[in-house]
């Protein structure tokens, strides 16, 4: 029964979450697009550092280029948006490679310095791209936008203006986004391959020594973040319309909050980003009107999980009650022949 | 001779960014522990040399000196109450604590003393400058620059000629065997990271001194002191030094060339030095 009644659930929250844009205010729209690239973010970050542990706190070196490689797209080229998201996403990727090749050779806390000083690298450099506004950055054409395949059927489906409609349409590819990379995620982690980037976590050297090669398995978890974090970061501006070297690649925003959302969810486990996202979300609005109190509380949380239940809520939910939603682990191999007599 | 006046004054800003780095590298050195807090407790120490000043009535340097034993006590007690308990085999938990004790101490300064940048007044020192031959120097860098060798000098000094040294480099080679000589690493890193915020203190003034400074002015200068760290060489005082003078110089010959190149260059300069030395130039314990 149990089994049952969990898949209608989740199904049930993510129609909720799909039909929102037709039912809900445009306000709140705007709010869970927000959440939703956040959790897109943290559920890469995730995979990064929970399992293959390598804690980068330059991420948001990934989401400025995407989002610069969209506006390059459609400011310069004339191209629309949506292929300027995907363009974006494939230039993180590629730029990653280089990234790998430099931070891959610096190893633990090291590597933590090294993507920061990538990331503030990647910034500077943009600034000097004259073309797209330098250092004070530029805005998307309206018109750009507004035409992208389907806003006149998604008018038609819930009314309202041309940019609701883009609202509507940003806040269906974020929460398409989470859902691919949920299944990516567990598909991956449950393949041969995320088998191994767990031993390599749990114990590098019996991992090699069984022929995981530890390396290729982490430069590919870079490779394939890098692609979803450019791809957020594109659609995180479209949504915005306006972008700088500071928005686009800001610790803050892109990294340090994605960072808290983790840990207090839980690291290291796949529900853990969802649930970290909601206590975020729900601090947010607590503390709305506090300003720096907010930040200081949620530094604060994230200290006292490090020190109390390094697992974070998810992994202390599971601890407790042995229940796992999403679990990555596999049963045991039956023995082939039987052990009674 | 323009070239010699950059480069001279790009050792001179090395000496600072070596200031930051030096209480980075002790700690790092000895424990492993990359404290990414460390920017904020600089910028920290320097709101509270001003805080004494402005209170007293004394010049920076002295407000400085009386900043130092508060400092030292608020490290160890940092080691003491929260570091302890994270430093393991996992270098996540630490990194993670230092990354929220540095945006808590950035928006406690933030409430507590605005957004407005402010800066130390050292008095007529600071625009008062020597004749060196072809190039002026400023006496402040200068003297920012001589302290940077002092300290790096009397940490050396620390390191291989006292009996805490003696402990630091025990613990920082092999904590169990150093604990079965007596010594308690843990009270060890305790007076190494208060010891790492007295220099940090130090690194406050002429941090105030030379610049405007605000609440969030720390994260820069921490990615600074990393570098200088890294390039340096884990474990190596004089290594950091040197750290400090390549960012250094790269960033003031980026600036000559194009100013918005300054920081840019200081980077380039730190990737550059890692692609041909992937663990610095002095390194000398491994990790």
């Amino acid at each position: 029964m149990r089994k049952m009644l969990l898949p209608v659930l989740l199904l049930l929250a993510v129609i909720l979450l799909a039909a929102l844009p037709v039912i809900g205010s445009r306000a709140l729209v705007q709010d869970l697009f927000m959440v939703l690239c956040l959790l897109v973010l943290a559920l890469n970050w995730n995979m990064l550092a929970g399992f293959a542990g390598l804690v980068s706190v330059g991420q948001q070196a990934f989401v400025g280029i995407g989002a610069y490689g969209m506006f390059a797209c459609v400011i310069l080229w004339g191209m629309d948006p949506l292929a300027g998201l995907l363009i974006g996403g494939l230039v993180a990727m590629a730029l990653s490679v280089p990234v790998a090749f430099f931070t891959f050779r610096l190893n633990g806390a090291y590597f933590a310095i090294g993507t920061w000083a990538v990331a503030d690298i990647a910034r500077l450099g943009i600034s000097q791209w004259k073309a797209l506004g330098g250092g004070t950055g530029t805005a998307l054409p309206k018109a750009a936008v507004q035409e992208m395949p389907g806003i006149e059927a998604i008018r038609a489906l819930i009314g309202g203006s041309k940019a609701a409609a883009v609202d509507a349409l940003t806040y269906w590819l974020a929460l398409a986004l989470v859902m691919a990379m949920l299944v990516a995620s567990w598909a991956f982690l449950r393949s041969r391959m995320g088998l191994g980037l767990q031993a390599v976590r749990d114990n590098p050297v019996a991992a090699r020594s069984v022929g995981v090669d530890p390396v290729r398995l982490k430069a590919l978890v870079f490779l394939l973040t890098a692609f979803g974090t450019g791809i957020c970061g594109g659609l995180l501006f479209i949504q915005i319309g306006r972008i700088s070297p500071d928005a686009a690649f800001s610790l803050l925003d892109w990294t340090a909050f994605v960072i808290f959302i983790v840990v207090i969810g839980g690291i290291g486990t796949l529900p853990g980003p969802v649930v970290g996202v909601l206590v975020f979300y729900g601090l947010q609005r607590l503390l709305a009107d506090y300003g720096t109190v907010y930040l200081i509380v949620l530094g604060l949380i994230g200290i006292a999980i490090m020190l109390f239940a390094r697992r974070g809520l998810w992994g202390g939910f599971i601890e407790r009650t042995g229940w796992d939603l999403l679990p990555l682990s596999h049963a045991a191999p039956r023995p082939i022949t039987p052990t009674d007599p | 001779m323009i070239w010699l006046d950059t480069l001279i004054q790009g050792l001179m800003l090395g000496g600072l960014y070596a200031l930051f780095a030096a209480g980075l590298s002790l700690v790092f050195g000895i424990m492993r522990l990359v404290n990414l807090a460390h920017g904020d407790l600089i910028v920290l120490g320097a709101y509270l040399i001003l805080g004494i000043g402005t209170a007293t009535g004394l010049n920076p340097f002295l407000a400085a000196a009386l900043a130092l034993p508060p400092m030292f006590a608020l490290g160890w007690l940092l080691q003491t109450a929260l570091l302890n308990r994270v430093l393991g085999e996992d270098i996540l938990p630490p990194l993670l604590v230092t990354f929220g004790l540095s945006v808590v101490i950035q928006n406690a300064l933030l409430m507590g003393s605005s957004a407005d940048s402010r800066k130390l007044p050292v008095g007529p020192v600071e625009a008062q400058s020597l004749a060196l031959g072809p190039v002026n120097l400023g006496v402040m860098p200068l003297i920012t620059f001589a302290s940077a060798v002092a300290v790096i000098f009397g940490l050396n000094q620390l390191f291989y000629r006292t009996a805490l040294g003696r402990a630091f480099r025990a613990t920082s080679d092999d904590p169990v065997t150093a604990q079965l000589m007596g010594i308690r690493p843990q009270r060890v890193f305790a007076v190494a990271t208060g010891i790492a915020l007295v220099v940090a203190t130090i690194a406050a003034l002429y941090l105030g001194a030379r610049a405007n400074f605000d609440p969030s002015a720390g994260p820069a200068r921490l990615l600074y002191a990393f570098e200088a760290v890294i390039i340096g060489g884990l474990g190596s005082l004089w290594g950091t030094l040197a750290g400090g003078l390549v960012i250094g110089v790269a960033q003031t010959f980026g600036a000559a060339l194009n100013p918005e190149w300054q920081i840019l260059a200081g980077h380039l300069a730190f990737v550059a030095v890692l692609l041909v030395r992937p663990r610095g130039l002095f390194p000398r314990a491994n990790d």
